[in-house]
Formats: C-alpha cells, structure tokens, sequence
C-alpha cells in the first residue's frame, strides 16, 4: 500500500468513526433528554405516560403521608393552581419537608399517580429550581 | 472602618490592574522600556491591596462584624472561628474576591519568576492577566461587592451553608480555583506569543510548568470536591454528572489536551496553533465554569447565586475575552503555524489523537450541560440532560484514548518501531485481562462488561507506566524528572480507571427500613442498628445513630451517623458514617424517622471507591514530579542550547 493510500483509509476510517459517535451521542441526548413538567400541566395531560420526566412544585402542607415504618412516602405537589399526587420508596434528601420547593423524577402511572424514582428538594432557603420559581411566579404565595 | 478599608484597597488594586495592563501592553507595542517596568510593580502593589481587601473581609468575619451584609448572611457568631474564615468563600461575593487573590498571586508568580524571559514578552503576559483582573474587580464592584454594609446592622448572622461546613470544602474552592486560575497564565503567555508574533520552542518550555501546576491544583480540587460530594451530600455517590461538576470537569479536559500538545510543541515545533487553541479554549472553559456556577443560570442542586442581573456583565465579559483571544487568534495563528509532517506511527500522531479525544469529551460534556439552556432559551420546553447521557457519551472517546496510552508512553517521537515492543505490550495486556477476569470472580464472585474492560485498562496502563522506569531503574540508567512524573501520572490514571470500574461494576446501594435492635445484610456485611442518643455540637444538635457492622460474626467496625438540625438555619443535614478500607468503604447514612421508632437507612457497600481520588492525587504528584525537571529551571541554558539536544527525552 503506498503512504497516500494508507492515509486515505485512515481518514475514511476517522470519518466513519465520527459519524458513528455522533449518531450515537445524538441518540443517548434524545433519549436522556427530561422533560419539565408543571403540575398543572400535568394535569392538563400535557405531560407523556410513556417516558420519564420531572414534575416540579411545593411540597403542600399537611399532604406527606407513610405507612409507619415503611419506606414508602406520598405527598402531593402543588403549583397552587393544581396538585398532583407523588409516591416515592426510600430514602429523602435532607431538605424535603412540607411547604418547600421540590423536583421528583419518575413516571405518570395509568391513574394520575406521579412514581418518583428520585426526589430533589431546594438546596438552601434561598435557593429554589428555577422551573419552580418560574412555575411558582404570579401564584398566591400566602400559603407558604 | 475594616470594610471601608477594604472597599478601597480594591478599588486601588483595580487601579493598578488597568496600568498593569495598559502599560504593560501599550509598553510592549511601542518597545518604551519605561513604560514595561510599571508593569511588574503593578502586579506586586496589586497583589498587596488584593490581599489587604482580602484581609479585611476575613478580619469582618471573624470579628463577626454582622453590620457588614456578606457577614451577616454567611456566618454566625456560633460558627467556629475556621470556617468563619473559610466562609469568605462560602458564596458568590467572596469567591469571586478569591478568584481576584488567586489572580493576583499568580500574577506575582510570573512576574518574580520570570527574568529570564524576554522584556517584551512578560510585559504583554502581565498585560492580558491585568486585564482579566480588571475585569474581574470592575465585576466585583459593581454588581457583588462583598463589603457593602447593612443598616442597621444585624444582630445574628445567618449562618454558612451547613454543607459548606466541613474541612473538604473550605480548602476545595481555594484549591479549585488555583487551578482554574492557572489556566490565565496559559492564557496570558498564548495571547503574548500572538500579540509578539513569535512562538517556538522555548515558549513552549516557559509554558508547561505553569500549565502543568495549574493542571495539578484542578486534578487535586476537582478531586477534593467528588470526595466531599461522596460523604456529606449523603448520596454516597463519586460524580453526579452536575453541571457545577461538569463546570470543573471541561477546563480540565481542555487542560489535559493542551499539557499533551505543549509536549509535542516543545519537542518537535508542531501543533503550535493547536496548542494557542487550547489554552485559549482551557482558559474560556474555565471562566465559563466560574460564570455558570456562579450567575445561576443552571438548574442545578448546587448553585448558590441566583441574579440575572450578573448575567449581561458575565456575558459581555466573557464575550469580550473569548471573542478578543480568537479574533487574535484568526489574525495571527496563520503565521505562527509549523508546517512539518510527521509519521502516522509516531508519539505525536499518538499525542495527536489524545487531544482529539480529550477535545471531543469536553465538547459532549460542554453539549449536554449547555443543551438545557438552548432549548430553553429558544423556548423549546424546558429539559435537563440526565446523567445517563454523560455516562454513556464519556465513554466513547475515552476507551479509545485509555486504549491508546497504553501503547502511545513508548512510541518514540518522528517515528516509532514499536515492533519489539510489540510482544511485551500484547503479553502485558493478555496477563491484565486474565488477572481482570481472575481477581473480578475471586473477589466478587461474577464479571461484567464494565468490570473486565475497566480492570484490564487499568491494569495494562500501570503495567505499560511501570516498565520504561522499572528497566531504566534494573540497568542503572538515569531517568529525567519529566518521563517519571509522567509514568508516574499515566499510573494514576490506571489506579483510577481501576476504581471507576470497581465501584461502577460492585457497588450495592440500599435503603432499608430499621428499628432499633434490628439489622440488614448489604454485600456480605450485617449492619446492627443498636439505637439512638442525642448529641450537641457548637452549632448544631444531632441524633446520632449506633450501627454494628460484622462480617461472618467477626467484628468490622461501629458505625454513628448522625442526622444534624443547624440552630440557625434549621435544616438538617446528614453526617454519613464510613468506614474506609483498601477494598471497599461501607456508608451508613440516616434518613427520615418512618414513624414509631423505626429509621430509614441508606446503606451502601462501595468496593475499590478510594482508588479514584488515590489515582487522582497520584497523577496530581506525576504533574509535581514532571514540573521539578531540570530544564524548566535552566531555561535560558538550554534556550542557548541548539533545539533538539534535549529532543530525546520523551516527555
């Protein structure tokens, strides 16, 4: 094979690699992509059954509720527009509580059922997701 | 009177930072020596009023002086007179006056360090690091100034961020930023060489040191931040993908491919406006993560500032220094670029690729944290990339670049045989798949994809890392500096991947529901939950939970988490327990009282997790070993040297 041959297949090859990886990278983005739900949109029926995304909102007053001794926790999230009901097993972040911020990830089930697979809640008392802040604006704030 | 001291101490050193700049710069352009000398004094005046603004804001603190209003929402007469100093840096005013000290002190660093260096050339790197100083400090002042005061006064602070708490994190943003930071003199010294029109190889020697150091301070606060991240975040987890992580993460990729291509520049000319490329992209990835971190505009658990109106400066700001150094870079790289080929089989084909790859990761990494923001500014939904895509997309340029280390420390420069190399490294890496496969099923009982691949990468590279030095040491040969620090580095980057995969492959993570008296069995270990009591500590007041970890009835450890409330703040915080070991940690953290006295714990068997900050602060002391080459110190010998007598050192 002559050196311009071999460099040509090189770069073939490179190229061939490139398109590959970026057809992969764009896959695992569209794939890993989470959508950002308000709960009154959840409510609406804006948000999929099908995939997961993340749903958004305060943690209403007086909603958190568990079986004694068990793992599992519900609660209700709210935009003080709408709420929506949240079922979550294991182990909460420190700064969950009634009353605060709060992003979950999971799946809607069939019956309107928000199942976290994860719970973040605010970071600090200054500090909120700016979905929720976003999703929060203009909304009576009296209860909080 | 403190702040106000302050407020002006700063305002003087911006002072200074305009004349470094301009007459360090204008000096530099129209060849007025006097003009250059201001320059040096300019950096060292600055750097005292730096420090002096820097001093009194830390003398507010610990006076807990709560009329000053930094003061009074980041500390508490109750915290503990350590991080009240360390609370300097605990939010974004402060930090950004770290960034300006570190500035400053790099700063000080080149101009004292460098008198070997050609006049002109060192009045333009003080000129372009004056400027970004300048800018900094006219950001500071105008939008977060960290000594504005509070009337009337508070009577109580509000305390730190009990996260923020905790010996990891008062020293990890010094260190980060030192890091981050240092890329400015890489910076600085790539602008110079545009701006002066000249670059060879002995602007690639003044360059490495500094990127190099620079590189060693991120890889050891990035480092210092995972670890902080895996016990007080009380997610047991190493790296959540985060966007403030990814922020750290970019400039210390791009630092990577630019310490590599300076190699290939200094050694054989080439890649020179590849190597501007990247200390100009190493730089910009850093103030793009100084800037994403702190304007807030990410979504993310970990970003404390959150005003848009910071956002149009930041923006301007970065505009204005990336823009400027590729524009410089459009005009000039042209005719500082080497026209020199080399072979395909060659250390720098294999360097060559190796940026390739780490310029690729920091671009799908830079991909999926800006992606959120596209979309949402263009109003398309608001989205985030979950860590599923990082995790999926890092690998696949960093098998190849993994692949390639192992074979690409021995090629040699120009043209490499690797044909009698060919048998030991093939031999080297059939012995690391067969102690990978071996060691995985001995000590874990099953294998997987990730664990074999992952072991055997490892293996091969510490096995490939070891050898040149290992033959060298058996024949009596000497060894520079700089092949033993990167020997030693590439087998911090074996130990690494060899706990990646470790704990990536092993891992049990676990919630359970305990009562006191109970227990749970989590990767051949029992955890006994024997009780509660409370305990009280300066500013907190904690339960503490007692857990009896045995393995087959034989005793392992006495575990306490604690679940800690902040008097001030109130919010709790959990302190996990871990007992660390050679082969695996075993993390105990408390949830959430489950009503009656039963707990919910997390419980997590994490095997090798120490190996990837131990590789990490290994390859750190390969930066460290490499930086004490003899040739760094003795640049204006081997300047007058002819260009290549040193060209056989493969480094």
């Amino acid at each position: 094979m002559t050196p311009r041959r071999k460099r040509l297949l090189v770069v073939l090859g490179v190229l061939a690699g490139i398109g590959i990886a970026s057809a992969l990278v764009f896959r695992a983005l569209s794939e890993n992509m989470m959508l950002f739900y308000d709960p009154s949109q959840v409510v609406a029926g804006e948000a999929p059954h099908e995939r997961p995304f993340r749903i958004g909102g305060m943690v209403t007053k007086g909603s958190v509720a568990r079986d004694t001794g068990s793992l599992e926790i519900r609660f209700v999230v709210t935009d003080f527009k709408h709420s929506v009901p949240v079922t979550y097993t294991g182990v909460l972040p420190d700064l969950f509580g009634e009353g605060k911020g709060v992003v979950a990830h999971g799946r809607l089930t069939r019956d309107g059922v928000f199942a976290a697979d994860e719970v973040l809640a605010k970071h600090d008392e200054k500090y909120m997701p700016p979905e929720v802040a976003e999703s929060l604006k203009g909304a009576p704030q009296s209860t909080t | 009177m403190i702040p106000e001291l302050g407020h002006l101490a700063l305002i003087l050193a911006l002072c200074l930072a305009v004349a470094q700049s301009v007459f360090g710069l204008a000096g530099a352009y129209w060849r007025r020596a006097d003009w250059m000398g201001v320059a040096r004094p300019a950096v060292a005046g600055q750097f005292v009023f730096v420090a002096l603004a820097f001093g009194c804001l830390a003398a507010s603190f610990l006076a807990n002086d709560f009329s000053v209003n930094y003061v009074a929402l980041n500390s508490n007469s109750a915290l503990p007179a350590f991080y009240r100093v360390a609370a300097v840096w605990g939010a974004h005013e402060g930090s950004l006056l770290l960034w300006i000290l570190v500035l400053a002190t790099w700063s000080l660093a080149v101009a004292a360090l460098s008198r070997a260096l050609p006049e002109t050339f060192i009045a333009r790197v003080l000129g372009v690091l004056g400027l970004i100083s300048a800018g900094f400090m006219t950001f500071t002042l105008a939008t977060s100034n960290p000594f504005t005061r509070l009337l009337p006064p508070a009577m109580e602070g509000n305390d730190l961020n009990p996260l923020l708490q905790d010996f990891a994190l008062t020293i990890h943003p010094p260190i980060l930023y030192t890091g981050y930071v240092g890329f400015a003199v890489a910076f600085a010294f790539a602008c110079a060489a545009m701006l002066e029109g000249r670059l060879d190889q002995s602007w690639a020697r003044w360059t490495r040191p500094w990127t190099i150091v620079a590189w060693m301070f991120l890889t050891v606060g990035i480092a210092l931040g995972s670890w902080w991240a895996y016990y007080e975040l009380g997610w047991g987890g190493w790296w959540f993908w985060d966007p403030v992580e990814n922020a750290s993460f970019m400039p210390w990729l791009a630092g990577t491919a630019l310490i590599h291509s300076l190699a290939v520049t200094e050694k054989r000319g080439l890649f020179r406006s590849w190597t501007l490329l990247l200390a100009i992209f190493a730089f910009s990835l850093s103030l793009l993560g100084t800037f994403l971190v702190r304007s807030g505009v990410l979504i993310s658990v970990h970003a404390f500032a959150t005003d848009p109106a910071r956002g149009v400066f930041v923006l301007t700001f970065l505009t204005l220094c990336i823009g400027g150094a590729l524009t410089l870079y459009a005009w000039r790289a042209p005719k500082l670029g080497s026209s020199a080929g080399f072979e395909l089989w060659s250390r720098e084909s294999f360097l060559l690729f190796n940026n390739v790859l780490l310029v690729i990761a920091a671009a799908l990494i830079l991909l999926g944290t800006l992606y959120p923001l596209f979309m949402d500014g263009l109003n398309l939904g608001k989205i985030s990339v979950g860590p599923p895509y990082f995790r999926a997309v890092f690998l696949v340029p960093m098998l190849p670049l993994l692949a390639l280390l192992g074979v690409g420390m021995h090629a040699s420069w120009k043209r490499a045989r690797l044909g009698d190399l060919k048998g030991p490294l093939l031999l080297g890496l059939i012995a690391a798949l067969a102690i990978a496969l071996g060691a995985s099923l001995w000590a874990f009982g099953r294998t997987t994809t990730l664990a074999l691949v992952g072991f055997t990468a490892g293996l091969w590279i510490i096995y490939s890392a070891l050898r040149e030095p290992l033959a060298r040491l058996r024949k009596r040969q000497s060894l520079s500096a700089a092949v033993l620090g990167m020997s030693i580095a590439h087998f911090g980057v074996g130990v690494f991947t060899i706990g990646v995969a470790g704990v990536e492959a092993y891992k049990i993570e676990k919630d359970v529901a305990l009562k006191p008296g109970q227990s749970a069995s989590v990767g051949g270990y029992d955890f006994a939950f024997r009780g509660l009591r409370n305990v009280e500590g300066p500013n907190y007041s904690a339960i503490e939970g007692e857990f009896n970890v045995t393995r087959n009835g034989h005793a392992v450890r006495v575990l306490h988490p604690q679940k800690r409330i902040y008097r001030v703040q109130t919010s709790p915080m959990t302190e996990a327990a871990i007992t660390v070991g050679w082969t695996r940690d075993l993390f105990v953290a408390l949830g959430d009282q489950l009503g009656g006295d039963a707990w919910s714990v997390r419980i997590q068997y994490k095997p090798l997790i120490r190996y990837i900050w131990l590789g990490a602060v290994i390859m750190a002391f390969g930066g460290l070993v490499a930086v004490s080459d003899r040739r760094y110190r003795s640049v204006r010998v081997t300047e007058a040297a002819p260009a290549g007598s040193t060209a056989r050192d493969p480094a």
